[in-house]
């Protein structure tokens, strides 16, 4: 991103922009403040919050904490309703094992929307409102709520990419150990899902080759419209150390890929959820 | 970016060690004295925080730790779990099924994978080789093998979970959190085996939806009787 370039924007969409922050070199240098305490990844949230306070909207945070766990929020909201709506409907989810597991997964996923809007509250932020989801991401999955194949689909996705959105923001709360913490601890109960979904989904196919955790970039047979929520899991190398056949030991690139998630940005998810988000 | 500083000290793992030397360095490593850091240096990026001036005070004891203690922790824990499934893997249990079997080769890897990382990242700052004891482990018992699995990836998570916060590197930071949502993986994975519906049960996650987060002091006290070497529960990191 070069906000430069984003600045040239703002002048042409609003000439009085830099009165609305004070001046341009003003408005650079709260950007460095920011640029100081938080990763390159929070920036699109850093900016929104400089330009929501330079239009005088009420914001909604108090800080990068509460933005983090508005996002977060975001995608609760989604993992949430999506279950209920899937354990809710009749005739698609088959009764036994995994009715009982999506029960278990949407009543956490519930409580994790109450935990965070609580622990927002907590901070003196004010939890966003639910936007309206589009389930179907506008068509491409046109039968998540009939075909139970597709609910299995989304659902891993949903809980592969919130993995991964999680980890991506741990850096950004690393000031604060509590809220820290505590995001980890969702984040690994994703993960667990995200475990349980995959090996239904293995069992369902009788296919082997999908498993519990993620294999390269593979989509486990979804396809090409989850590519993106798994591109760049085929990472094979951490802190410069190249993980596959290290001190040579027998570390496939399937082993070296499964054995690191990793994490995306904030910009990545909201592009991956946007399809999902009607308004 | 290859660590091209980092020389593993070999010759202290060796078989010539004495155990005196070895507990002292173990312990050495784990926060009695101050430890070496250039082996962690050596591999970072050139833009991350440096780690010389890192580390958090323990409000209840004012101890000064540092990421080499906390990467050295994990560095425990992932070679516990990596010698558990090198035996669980060399001979499987009774009716262990084709799939089982897969699936326990693919987590011992990853374990090995864990192990290995860390112990090329701490270089010379890393505690050495540890021996374990599983003689309480019935390996041929699948609900005995299968129960010690659960343990071991539930008290991973935990640990990572409950570590995380002490964390200065952001780096390092982020590699912890690619790995605990792998164990947690594993977790719920060895769960259901053992007990269908359980990968996420009332036994790890709260009412608020939330994992566990252990300190090291719990952590240790649930892997100490697999340990040989024991620490010090009173030294960091495991008094808080």
């Amino acid at each position: 991103m070069n906000f430069e370039q984003i600045l040239s924007e703002l002048e042409n969409q609003d000439p009085e922009v830099y009165n609305r922050m004070d001046t341009r070199r003003d408005s650079m240098r709260q950007f460095a403040n920011i640029g100081k305490k938080v990763a390159l990844t929070a920036l699109p949230l850093a900016l929104g919050g400089m330009f929501k306070r330079a239009y005088g909207q009420t914001p909604s945070f108090s800080g990068t904490v509460v933005q983090v766990l508005n996002f977060a929020l975001t995608l609760e909201y989604l993992e949430s309703q999506f279950y209920t709506m899937g354990v809710n409907t009749p005739n698609l989810i088959p009764a036994g094992n995994p009715s009982a597991g999506f029960k278990i997964i949407q009543q956490h996923e519930l409580e994790h929307v109450i935990f965070l809007q609580t622990t927002i509250k907590a901070l003196g932020g004010m939890p966003i409102p639910s936007p309206k989801f589009d389930f179907t991401a506008g068509g491409t999955f046109a039968t998540v709520f009939s075909d139970y194949a597709t609910f299995l689909a989304v659902s891993q996705t949903f809980e592969d990419t919130g993995v991964r959105a999680y980890k991506g923001q741990a850096t950004h709360i690393q000031q604060n150990d509590t809220v820290l913490t505590a995001a980890l601890q969702i984040h690994s109960v994703e993960a667990r899902h995200a475990s349980y979904v995959r090996n239904l989904r293995s069992s369902y196919y009788s296919d082997e080759s999908i498993r519990p955790w993620i294999t390269g970039d593979s989509t486990a047979g979804i396809g090409s419209s989850v590519a993106a929520n798994y591109a760049g899991e085929e990472n094979t190398v951490q802190l410069g150390i190249n993980i596959v056949g290290i001190d040579g030991f027998n570390i496939s690139f399937d082993d070296a890929t499964e054995c690191f998630d990793e994490p995306l940005t904030t910009a990545q998810v909201l592009a991956l959820v946007a399809p999902f988000i009607v308004v | 970016m290859k660590q091209e500083e980092v020389v593993p000290l070999k010759v202290e793992t060796g078989m010539f060690q004495t155990p005196s030397l070895h507990r002292r360095k173990f312990l050495a490593n784990l926060g009695l004295t101050a430890v070496a850091i250039t082996g962690i240096t050596a591999c970072t990026k050139t833009n991350s925080t440096s780690l010389s001036g890192g580390g958090v005070e323990n409000s209840q004891s004012g101890t000064h730790y540092n990421d080499v203690q906390i990467l050295n922790y994990a560095f425990l824990l992932e070679q516990l779990e990596a010698a558990f499934y090198i035996n669980v893997t060399s001979n499987f249990y009774s009716g262990a099924t084709s799939l089982e079997k897969s699936r326990l080769e693919q987590i011992r890897d990853h374990e090995i994978a864990h192990r290995e990382f860390f112990k090329t990242a701490l270089g010379g700052a890393g505690i050495p080789d540890q021996q374990f004891n599983f003689s309480s482990i019935n390996f041929s018992d699948r609900t005995s093998v299968l129960s010690a699995s659960k343990s071991f990836e539930d008290t991973g998570v935990s640990a990572y979970n409950g570590i995380a916060y002490a964390i200065t590197s952001p780096d390092y930071l982020v590699e912890a959190g690619k790995i605990v949502s792998v164990e947690a993986r594993h977790a719920a994975y060895i769960r259901d085996l053992l007990d269908p519906l359980s990968f996420a049960d009332m036994s790890v996650i709260n009412s608020d939806g939330l994992d566990l987060a252990n300190k090291p002091y719990t952590v240790v006290q649930i892997i100490s009787p697999y340990l040989t070497v024991q620490p010090d529960l009173k030294s960091f990191p495991y008094n808080i």
